[in-house]
């Protein structure tokens, strides 16, 4: 079936940025109250405190979201935090190629949440 | 005489098929399927005499109050109540609990006292606990479980004090399936405090299980009409008349009053008190014939079928690799519910996996995210059986499984 592709399942099961950071900027959490889900990211801004240099996620999640954290965390890599903070849900639909019902679209925003909240309250 | 082809022609979208294939309904837990007489009876009212009732003087407002009326009998009967006026027409059994946490706990709970609850309830036999208690300034408490999900009753003695003013607790878990032995819990706490009240959610009990007011003990029982066989939008509280009788109006404006005047208000005598503004009628109605429905196949069959079903689907079920089963071993310790994990798959993705083959199971915390997080789970799928699952769609559900692990499991 569409939604569990070769492509989705490659990040499932072998996810990009996988893990936590040892000294990360940003240290947060976010669950999704839907099904019970964790991520959690761990982020190391560039010097200027403007880019993302590097961002690793970890926690349990369907494939769905697991992928949605592999390749946004992908996209999200070398981007400054303005540009992120804009992103939209159009963009995590895009990376993950797939059509959604708005059940299974919480699953693949939530990564997209939990970075951006992340974000949010490092600027603050 | 129970047979399950007759009844699934009763169901009409049993019989309907979506993108070409049939609909293998396993999620009655959270809402049944209806048949075409409750359909009808909803429909009747409308086509018939749908105006308002105890308003008019007229003859279809009379035929609609007298049935109306009638509806209250039929439940109260249903459930072993000998008085009507016990039963008071909610929502649902989210509304039940609010009801009586909010109009009991306002009145009658104080600061310094507690209540006791379940780890194992739905979210609607908790929050509205917590609101009060946080209201009150006042405890809630738990009662743990043990083992394979029966509740850790050996510590009842040091939850329950002489402050301990109600207890809420489920009689089948909606996760688990665990069939408390809520009799012997209610005469267990009586004994300690004679004056506790217990509120028992009732709401995955009433549609499969033979439920006798009279003889649980308890104070309060709640339960909706949509998962059995009934309308959504319709439920009950269940009273103790003396209880209910002491309690002050949930919400207030028409059909609630007997005397309005500007500066002040008489309330009208229970369960009218308790239903404010016009009531669901069509839903009612629907309740009612539900009601007629599951007595005419009578609950000793419900629940026999229900445990055939149950214990073929943990039979075959069992024989997956890598699933774990929630709750007791044996179906009779059950009701119609197997909450389930494979491993190395999450149930949403299980779930959307069995979808493409129609095969309806709910994925997630079924609003028991308390019970989960004591199981150390984030999630789990659920599939519930009802009056009219077969065989054939348990093996459907344990074929739709094995699918989703060759589709998901990793090929390296």
């Amino acid at each position: 079936m569409d939604l569990y592709r070769d492509f989705i399942l490659t990040h499932y099961h072998h996810p990009h940025n996988f893990g936590h950071l040892s000294d990360p900027d940003i240290d947060d959490k976010k669950g999704n109250p839907f099904c019970g889900d964790q991520i959690s990211v761990t982020i190391k801004l560039t010097s200027n405190k403007k880019k993302v240099e590097k961002i690793n996620f970890e926690g349990t999640g369907c494939a769905i979201s697991i992928a949605s954290a592999s390749l946004l965390t992908d996209y999200v890599t070398g981007k400054d935090i303005i540009s992120i903070m804009d992103l939209k849900k159009e963009k995590v639909i895009e990376l993950l190629g797939i059509t959604l019902s708005p059940t299974r679209l919480k699953c693949a925003l939530l990564p997209l949440e939990t970075i951006q909240v992340s974000l949010l309250s490092h600027l603050r | 005489m129970f047979d399950v082809q007759k009844i699934r022609q009763d169901f009409p979208i049993i019989n309907k098929k979506i993108n070409g294939k049939p609909l293998v309904y396993l999620d009655s837990t959270a809402s049944s399927l209806k048949p075409h007489q409750v359909i009808s009876a909803e429909n009747k009212y409308y086509e018939d005499y749908g105006v308002n009732i105890f308003r008019g003087v007229y003859s279809l407002s009379e035929t609609a109050t007298e049935k109306y009326e009638e509806a209250r009998k039929i439940v109260a009967g249903f459930i072993g109540s000998s008085d009507e006026r016990e039963v008071v027409f909610t929502r649902n059994a989210t509304e039940a609990v609010n009801l009586a946490a909010s109009s009991w706990g306002r009145s009658s709970l104080n600061q310094g006292e507690n209540l006791v609850s379940t780890v194992m309830e739905h979210h609607a036999n908790i929050v509205p606990w917590q609101e009060i208690c946080r209201e009150k300034k006042a405890e809630l408490r738990f009662i743990d479980i043990v083992n394979l999900g029966q509740l850790d009753l050996d510590n009842l003695a040091q939850l329950i004090d002489q402050k301990t003013r109600l207890v809420a607790l489920t009689y089948v878990s909606n996760v688990l399936g665990t069939i408390n032995p809520v009799k012997n819990i209610i005469n267990n706490i009586k004994s300690i405090n004679s004056r506790t009240l217990i509120l028992l959610d009732a709401a995955q009990a009433v549609p499969h299980l033979k439920v006798n007011v009279a003889d649980l003990g308890a104070d309060f029982i709640v339960f909706s009409g949509h998962k059995m066989l009934a309308p959504t939008g319709i439920g009950v509280l269940w009273g103790k008349y003396d209880v209910l009788q002491n309690m002050p109006p949930y919400q207030t404006g028409g059909e609630m009053i007997r005397e309005v005047y500007l500066d002040h208000t008489i309330y009208n005598e229970i369960p009218y008190k308790f239903e404010a503004g016009t009531p669901n009628i069509a839903g009612t109605l629907g309740l009612a014939e539900a009601v007629r429905y599951l007595t005419g196949l009578g609950m000793n069959n419900v629940r026999n079928h229900e445990i055939e079903i149950v214990d073929y689907a943990l039979n075959q079920l069992g024989k997956i690799k890598e699933i774990t089963i929630y709750g007791p071993i044996k179906a009779r310790d059950r009701g119609g519910v197997i909450a389930f994990n494979v491993k190395g798959i999450h149930p949403h993705d299980l779930a959307q996996i069995l979808d493409t083959d129609n095969i309806c199971i709910r994925s997630g915390h079924h609003c028991a995210m308390p019970l989960h997080q004591r199981l150390n789970i984030p999630a789990s799928c659920r599939a519930s059986f009802y009056i009219y699952n077969t065989r054939d769609e348990v093996d459907k559900l344990a074929e739709g499984i094995q699918k989703a692990q060759k589709i998901l499991t990793t090929k390296d």
